[in-house]
């Protein structure tokens, strides 16, 4: 458990265009081990999905270091559930799930079965020859988390995936999204705006100075697990732990209104 | 207590006759819209009718229903209407491969490699504008008088709607399924075939759509020239003959056309791309 995973050293990345330069990360510092839940909380535009999106291989990092001491072979470092409406409307429920799979080259027969087996965990298993544009925009985030979980990475990153999400179908996500992680030992990194969600879900929540984007603080959650959102959001510990995170954030969010 | 229940029946009764009349109403008006659309062509003929009958509109110009119909009998008894549909329909339709193949072959290497696209837009920028009708002569020298030279003045128009319709369709795919499959790590051929090809699909198919519309529109003009069957052919024919019937029941025969050519792409659409919102 103890074991590290992610170590960030010095990670920078600027975006340059013609006449313009964005430093959107800047010497930024982290350490994530092996089998936890780590929450990133930042002002908007503090870089966090840039960070998450460096170490999804989807963008290049400008200066700084990056070890990830991943021991699978054959399976993917990462899976990303992305924000938006990321599930493919020209293909079935049970073919985004499998899709990773399907691009390593898994036989379709062992493929199918474990698309099958996360369409359940997901309450889909009714939908899987439905097409995209029949789900609700909730049903849809479920097919986006059973597709990241299905390709079996050892690390999953989350960039805000219930953020388009009404207050009922995220509360009943974040549910069953430890339901699930809790079964597979992935390490999570989850990107989110709200503290309520950061706190029910992480192990761990790191706070994120307004841009240039660095690590600001970081909090141990503590909470036992299973965890359940009304018990929790009623001990003292919460709102204690609320607030502190809060004070924090409020800083950097004033900071970057100005 | 009788007074209330009385009372709530009456309620209920009452929600009853208000359900009754919503669906009736509804019943009722889908069926004035539907009647509606089928009269109003109706009236049009009558009242065409009525007019050449009155003498109000010259019949030498203007012709009518009842004399467009029957010289319409006798070209469908004949078999002259269906030979000259059949070869127009073979024209078009050779037309629409000739132009839509390469259109979308091009279309998507343009969308998905940006040297290929450096290196052609110019071309199709400067030559997408000049009217297909001002080449024809160019097309007549170059392919003779024979089939070829028809069907390519169908497929040169064809082509340029497909081409570019299929190029934006690339263009325009929602970047983040983009950022799905990188990183799911899809190798290039898998990222053409799993997310290029599917997501372009529907602008390839209102491509093809606008290419069938100047299919039509293009056979009329190269059966114009040095052609000797055709619907095309028809109307000029009767265009120097003065046969202004003969003329009409071409027209009708155009019409029939083109909504059979987009029905059966509406059809292959639907096949094609099940997963599309037809809503």
């Amino acid at each position: 458990m103890d074991r590290e995973i992610i170590r960030i050293e010095n990670l920078t990345k600027i975006f340059r265009s013609r006449n313009k330069e964005v430093v959107a990360l800047k010497d930024l510092n982290l350490s994530v081990k092996e089998g936890e839940f780590l929450v990133i909380v930042g002002p908007s535009g503090c870089g966090k999905s840039t960070l998450l999106r460096i170490l999804a291989g989807l963008e290049k990092k400008t200066y700084g270091e990056i070890y990830i001491k991943s021991k699978i072979e054959n399976r993917p470092i990462t899976a990303v559930v992305f924000q938006g409406d990321a599930v493919f409307p020209w293909m079935k429920v049970i073919e985004n799930v499998e899709y990773s799979l399907k691009l390593r080259g898994v036989p379709s027969e062992e493929r199918k079965k474990i698309a099958q087996f996360y369409l359940k965990l997901m309450g889909l298993e009714n939908f899987a020859d439905y097409y995209p544009h029949q789900l609700s925009g909730g049903m849809k985030q479920r097919v986006n988390v059973a597709r990241a979980f299905a390709s079996d990475p050892e690390i999953l990153l989350m960039d805000e995936p219930f953020g388009a999400l009404d207050e009922q179908n995220r509360l009943i996500l974040q549910q069953e999204l430890l339901k699930i992680w809790e079964g597979s030992g992935k390490t999570a990194i989850f990107i989110t705006h709200s503290i309520d969600e950061a706190i029910f879900l992480g192990d761990r929540i790191v706070v994120m100075t307004a841009q240039p984007g660095r690590v600001k603080a970081a909090f141990d959650v503590g909470f036992e697990r299973p965890r359940e959102m009304l018990s929790l959001k009623s001990t003292p510990q919460f709102i204690e732990l609320y607030r502190k995170v809060w004070e924090v954030l409020k800083e950097e969010v004033l900071k970057s209104r100005k | 207590m009788n007074a209330v229940q009385e009372n709530l029946n009456q309620t209920i009764k009452m929600e009853d006759l208000a359900d009754d009349v919503e669906n009736d109403s509804k019943q009722r008006k889908a069926f004035f819209l539907k009647t509606f659309s089928f009269l109003s062509p109706l009236f049009l003929l009558l009242l065409w009718e009525a007019l050449a009958a009155l003498k109000l509109i010259d019949v030498r110009l203007f012709s009518s229903p009842s004399r467009i119909f029957e010289t319409f009998v006798p070209l469908v008894a004949s078999g002259e209407l269906l030979y000259h549909t059949l070869i127009s329909t073979s024209r078009i339709i050779s037309g629409f491969i000739v132009g839509a193949v390469p259109g979308v072959i091009l279309g998507l290497s343009m969308g998905l490699f940006p040297p290929v696209r450096a290196l052609l837009m110019p071309l199709v920028a400067v030559t997408f504008p000049i009217p297909k009708l001002a080449i024809m002569p160019l097309i007549l020298i170059v392919f003779g008088l024979g089939e070829s030279s028809k069907i390519f003045t169908i497929a040169i128009g064809v082509f340029y709607l497909v081409l570019i319709n299929t190029m934006a369709g690339v263009l325009n795919i929602d970047p983040i399924y983009i950022d799905v499959a990188k990183s799911f790590s899809a190798s290039k051929i898998q990222f053409y075939t799993t997310v290029a090809f599917p997501g372009a699909l529907p602008m390839i198919f209102a491509g093809l759509k606008l290419g069938m519309g100047t299919a039509l529109l293009l056979i009329v003009a190269a059966e114009l020239s040095a052609a000797r069957a055709g619907v095309g052919w028809m109307i000029w024919r009767a265009y120097d003959m003065f046969d202004i019937e003969r003329m009409f029941c071409a027209l009708i025969v155009l019409a029939f056309l083109g909504y059979i050519f987009s029905y059966l792409l509406d059809i292959i659409e639907k096949i094609v791309i099940p997963w599309k919102n037809y809503q």
